[in-house]
């Protein structure tokens, strides 16, 4: 998963310190594992040097704690690449899926734009996964099941969390 | 994409009253292809599958197979069409219930007018086919629901079809079953050269297609294309 | 467990059920109003049924209170006694019960239905006689009233019926010889009962009226079952016992059959207001006389609901023994033979007995042992029919796919057409044995009348013979008489020869009229006046030859006693000729010449008229002549078979009752085949869908319905026949089958199946288009 794109996303919605990107991120996203500090401000620092953010103001007194920081437009133009292009199918990809959904609701995007990019990409595999098995021995096939069924938790949770924050922006909007 | 495709949907539109089922769908289906359609709950799936075998007459847009306009045939032309071009698998209930699995096979076949001891004979190949070899001489009541659909597939298949359409042919099964209709379905269509346009949400059964399309409110996405030609 | 609790779930199962029969949504309320109505005309049918008997009841104390027949010798002239002259006639077709009325004194009796003894010149008629006067064909009738001032209508306790034509007349004298004498009204004995072939024939219509009625009410209950049985079979499924939806069925239909009950209730109480329009063989009823005895209603109300719940509580048995067996349509097990043998083994086996003729007088016992036996016969018609129609149908496979479809169905399923289709075959095999033996009956009646329409078609008698020559003299002058020959009518007895002691005396009818009038009864040869014959009969009576014979000294009477008469000498010999009204005797001519007319003591005349074919109204100028100038004197119409008249009445009357309960029967088919074909929707679509003609749909809806009905009828001409066959040998009647009345009876059957089929195309036609994929 990428805190650097998560980041971006959480500005959207305004300029932010950095003490609070990381209490966000924390709340939303970092459920077992909060962000250390070091790694919040090496973040911002990449972001600062890759034009992604800039710094909207310096209060007074000292520490990185005193910067707010503010999305540039090639920032927001790389979240949105991000959260349109699919995730490369692998095991265990919820936390990036999952990352990916909050910021589509968040940043009031589609999140059925999202799973049908994802989906198409998914299908991909699982339509490699189906050819091997149908030319490979019980071995072969049973490996690709575990990877099948697999891949189509994920596309299954996503068409769920989709549906579902798709109805909860409705809800909320009207 | 090269050649007319077999089966050509552009533009459709169909309301059922105030509910706009398709709103603007198009699709193509060339020879021989496995296309799967995707989408939530009433996007339109099972409509544009419809439109597309001639059972449904969209409001307006075309719908045209090996060129011929298909919303232009009369009734009786169209259901010619189904019953020597096309195939059917649905999600259940389909067999009728009086006849036989194997009598259920030769159905389409007699409707031809093929004779009936030669069309038993091509059925009960299918039957061998599909691994059913002890259930046709039961009664669709007296047999599972993966014997069931797998008769259906027998059945969609025996007129050798240019196409066949499935509507959530696994809906009403479990995964193993499921995944034995789908390879035995798929199979057998590229064996007999015929396209299926395979209506489902499920992943792992669209994992058996060659594409698939979106269908979302009522119109129709080709995902992996644009991701192509965005790139 | 506890006893209560038990009781507060059946009621409240009951109740449920009933909540199914209202609830059900669109279906749910079409199903249970289908129910209602079947039960319902069933109801009025069973109500108009148990009527008849009160209503014939009603009519017979009617006229007998009127009635004015008195046996025996004749009372003296009194204060308190009344001279009633008989003079019906008819118009038209129709019976005129017509009186003339003189009271002998102020306390003479009033006939039922009057005010007040009409005085002379006053003439009191019904009402029905009142439209008719009033009508262009009035001045037909009026002369039969002869100028009597009409000063009141006829009430209905005086007539039989709404539609009868009657009168009273007053008249200042009638002959006390020809006429009654009464003290008061309806004093008469009562009428004998019927004979023991009406008795019959009556038990059999009944019975085959009533029966396809009870099965029709069996059908109609069971009007959306499919539907509910598959909802019993869910509610089998999510846990209900076998108890609670036999008391869920039990309420839904109670429902149904109670809300039949009132719709029975309401048509039958409209239905009896139409009745006083119609009129059947004569006899009309007053809407008042419509009414079923209280027992016959109770027993309609109980035994109604009560069939319905058994019926549709053992149909049942299937759903509740395996709710499954619903959903899944396994092969049903083969049907067993022996026990539907059973009623109509018995049925036979009471009949048998009686084949070889029967008592003279019907006994109770008799009688019950007909209906009983016809009924089992009948029933067993119904219980052998699923089970012949399973083993028709069998072995049938092959032929195109519309027979397939429609074969395999009912190899599957066979109870549901044979449920329809048991009314044709009741009704079918009821209506085949009745006409037999209608038919034989008719033809043994036939054969009684030798009379002579080609030559006369009227014949007159008074008893007045001074009217007789102003009669014929003005039949002569009336439109549309040909011909007019008048003889005057006496006896002749002589003594048995001697030497033939102890034999009765011998007796010739003596007649007097010109040659022309002689002629009718006697190849006269040549005739002129003076002349006298005497013609003989064959096979020649010798006692009679030897006793009166030309020379011969005869008595001329009717009783003993009269006036001596010497036949003449030169008497000639001639061959009798059977007479226009059928009378073949010997005879003695004579003409006017011959013997002084008034030394024929008491005769009567007797006249033969012929009238013009193309002149339907010249019998009523006749009637018109002769009531006028002899009020008491007769006239009869002249026919080749006289009783024919009533049977062709019954004949038709039973065709209509026929064609009416197959026509309820095809009524009650339609519903079964289109809820079928709604049950099957998505079947339908399917099949559309996936590319089926329409019509292989249509024939295999026409297969289905043809098949079990065709086996039905060839069943219903069996049990027919072999019913009529039972019953003509009971009346020992010859046996004869009348093919014609099979072919018709089968052919309204086959014309109930193209009404059927037909009916129910566009229900076919609008259930197969392509959305009813959707319904699921
Ligand atoms: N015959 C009909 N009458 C009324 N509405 C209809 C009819 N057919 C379809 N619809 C409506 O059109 C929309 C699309 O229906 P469709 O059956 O095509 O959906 P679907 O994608 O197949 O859904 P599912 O995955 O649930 O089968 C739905 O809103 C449905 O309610
Ligand atoms: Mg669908």
């Amino acid at each position: 998963m990428s805190i650097g794109h998560t980041f971006l996303g959480l500005l959207e919605s305004g300029p932010r310190h950095g003490y609070d990107l990381k209490k966000t991120f924390d709340d939303r996203f970092g459920h077992a594992r909060p962000l250390h500090y070091g790694q919040v401000y090496a973040t911002l620092s990449r972001l600062l040097k890759d034009g992604l953010v800039e710094l909207d103001g310096v209060e007074p007194g000292e520490g990185p704690e005193r910067k707010r920081y503010a999305v540039t437009s090639a920032g927001v133009s790389d979240v949105e690449l991000w959260l349109a292009s699919a995730e490369k199918p692998e095991p265990y990809l919820q936390n990036t899926l999952y990352t990916k959904v909050i910021l589509a609701l968040l940043t009031g995007r589609s999140a059925a734009d999202l799973l049908d990019v994802q989906r198409a990409e998914h299908l991909r595999l699982m339509r490699e996964l189906t050819r091997r098995k149908a030319g490979g021995d019980l071995a072969d096939n049973l490996i690709c099941d575990h990877a099948l069924f697999h891949l189509d938790a994920d596309l299954r949770w996503l068409e769920l969390t989709a549906a579902r924050l798709d109805d909860l922006r409705r809800q909320v909007r009207a | 994409m090269t050649g007319q495709p077999l089966l050509e949907a552009d533009g459709l539109h169909k309301a059922f009253g105030p509910t706009k089922a398709l709103d603007g769908a198009s699709i193509a289906i060339r020879a021989g292809e496995i296309v799967a359609i995707m989408g939530p709950s009433g996007s339109g799936k099972s409509t544009l599958l419809h439109c597309l075998a001639g059972i449904v007459r969209p409001d307006s847009g075309h719908v045209r197979y090996q060129g011929a306009e298909i919303s232009a045939m009369t009734d009786g032309e169209r259901s010619a069409l189904r019953r020597t071009q096309f195939g059917f698998v649905f999600q259940f209930g389909q067999l009728v219930p009086e006849l036989t699995c194997l009598e259920n096979i030769a159905l389409p076949l007699r409707m031809e007018g093929v004779r009936r001891r030669e069309a038993e004979a091509r059925a009960a190949e299918w039957l061998d086919r599909l691994h059913l070899a002890d259930v046709g001489r039961k009664r669709p009541g007296e047999v599972s629901g993966g014997q069931g659909q797998r008769v259906a597939v027998a059945r969609a298949l025996v007129t050798r079809p240019q196409a066949v359409f499935a509507d959530e042919p696994t809906g009403a099964l479990d995964s193993l079953n499921g995944e034995r209709v789908m390879r035995l379905l798929t199979e057998a269509a590229r064996e007999t050269g015929a396209a299926v346009v395979l209506v489902t949400h499920e992943a792992r059964v669209a994992g058996y297609s060659d594409r698939e399309i979106v269908v979302r409110d009522g119109r129709t996405r080709d995902i992996a294309r644009e991701m192509e030609e965005a790139l | 467990m506890s006893d209560r609790r038990g009781r507060a779930s059946a009621s409240r199962d009951v109740l449920l059920g009933m909540r199914f029969a209202f609830a059900g949504g669109r279906d749910g309320w079409t199903r249970t109003v289908l129910t209602a109505v079947g039960v319902g005309i069933g109801v009025a049918l069973l109500l108009l049924a148990a009527a008849v008997p009160g209503a014939l009841q009603a009519r017979q104390e009617r006229t007998s209170a009127r009635s004015d027949l008195r046996l025996g010798e004749q009372i003296p002239a009194a204060a308190d006694t009344m001279l009633v002259g008989q003079v019906d006639t008819s118009f038209r077709q129709t019976p005129v019960h017509g009186r003339l009325l003189h009271p002998e004194g102020p306390r003479a009796p009033i006939p039922p239905g009057l005010t007040a003894v009409p005085r002379p010149g006053e003439v009191v008629v019904s009402p029905a006689l009142k439209d008719l006067l009033d009508s262009p064909d009035g001045p037909l009738f009026a002369p039969r009233l002869d100028g009597a001032r009409v000063t009141g209508t006829i009430r209905q306790e005086g007539l039989s019926g709404p539609g009868e034509l009657a009168f009273y007349r007053g008249v200042d004298a009638l002959p006390a010889d020809e006429v009654t004498r009464l003290r008061t009204f309806g004093d008469s004995p009562s009428s004998e009962g019927l004979g023991t072939v009406l008795t019959i024939l009556v038990v059999i219509i009944i019975v085959v009226l009533l029966l396809p009625i009870a099965v029709f009410l069996a059908a109609a209950v069971r009007f959306g079952s499919e539907s509910r049985d598959r909802r019993m079979a869910a509610l089998r499924l999510i846990g209900a016992d076998r108890r609670m939806t036999r008391l869920m069925a039990a309420g839904e239909t109670t429902a149904g059959a109670c809300l039949g009950l009132v719709v029975g209730g309401v048509l039958f109480l409209v239905g009896r207001q139409i009745a006083p329009m119609l009129s059947l063989w004569d006899i009309s009823v007053y809407a008042s006389d419509v009414r079923p005895s209280i027992p016959l209603v109770a027993v309609i109300a109980v035994a109604v609901p009560a069939l319905s719940v058994a019926v549709s509580v053992l149909a049942l048995r299937g759903v509740a023994i395996e709710p499954l067996g619903v959903t899944r349509r396994a092969t049903p097990p083969r049907r067993r033979l022996w026990w539907r043998l059973i009623l109509p083994g018995t049925g036979l086996a009471l009949l048998v007995p009686l084949v070889g003729g029967l008592p003279e007088t019907m006994g109770g016992v008799v009688q019950y042992q007909v209906a009983a036996g016809a009924v089992l016969l009948l029933i067993g018609a119904v219980t052998v029919l699923p089970w012949v129609i399973e083993l028709v149908v069998r072995p049938l496979r092959g032929g195109p796919v519309g027979w397939q479809l429609a074969v395999r169905r009912l190899q599957l399923d066979s109870a549901m057409s044979a449920r329809l289709v048991n009314g044709i075959a009741v009704a079918v095999a009821g209506a085949i044995a009745l006409q037999m033996l209608f038919a034989a009956v008719q033809k043994e009646s036939t054969v009684q009348t030798r009379q002579d329409p080609s030559r006369a078609q009227a014949q007159i008698r008074t008893h007045d013979p001074a009217s007789a020559g102003p009669i014929a003299v003005r039949l002569r002058a009336t439109p549309g008489v040909t011909r007019v020959t008048e003889t005057l009518v006496g006896g002749v007895s002589a003594e048995p020869p001697a030497g033939a002691a102890g034999q009765d005396p011998a007796f010739a009818l003596l007649q007097v009229g010109d040659c022309a009038a002689l002629a009718e009864y006697a190849d006269l040869g040549s005739c002129a006046g003076g002349d006298v014959f005497i013609a003989r009969a064959t096979p020649v009576d010798p006692g009679a030859q030897e006793a009166i014979r030309p020379g011969a000294t005869v008595t001329v009477t009717v009783g003993d006693g009269g006036p001596r008469w010497t036949v003449p000498g030169d008497a000639r010999q001639v061959p009798a000729r059977r007479d226009p009204s059928g009378v073949y005797q010997d005879v003695i001519l004579a003409t006017p010449g011959a013997i002084d007319a008034r030394a024929v003591p008491r005769s009567i005349a007797n006249t033969f008229v012929s009238l013009d074919p193309g002149d339907p109204d010249a019998m009523e100028r006749v009637r018109n002549v002769v009531a006028q100038l002899d009020p008491v004197g007769t006239v009869a119409t002249l026919a080749a078979s006289e009783t024919v008249g009533r049977f062709d009445g019954i004949r038709r009357g039973l065709y209509v009752g026929v064609v009416v309960t197959l026509l309820l029967i095809g009524a009650s088919m339609l519903v079964g085949t289109v809820e079928q074909l709604r049950d099957r929707r998505r079947m339908l679509a399917m099949l559309v869908a996936v590319g089926t003609r329409r019509s292989a749909l249509s024939w295999s809806v026409f297969w289905q319905t043809f098949i079990p009905v065709m086996i039905g009828l060839a069943l219903a001409v069996v049990f027919g026949l072999g019913l009529g066959v039972a019953l003509l040998r009971m009346v020992s009647v010859p046996v004869s089958i009348d093919w014609a009345t099979v072919a018709i009876s089968a052919g309204i059957g086959a014309a109930v199946v193209l009404l059927v089929t037909a009916l129910s195309l566009p229900t076919l036609w609008r259930l197969t288009r392509p959305e009813g994929l959707r319904v699921e």
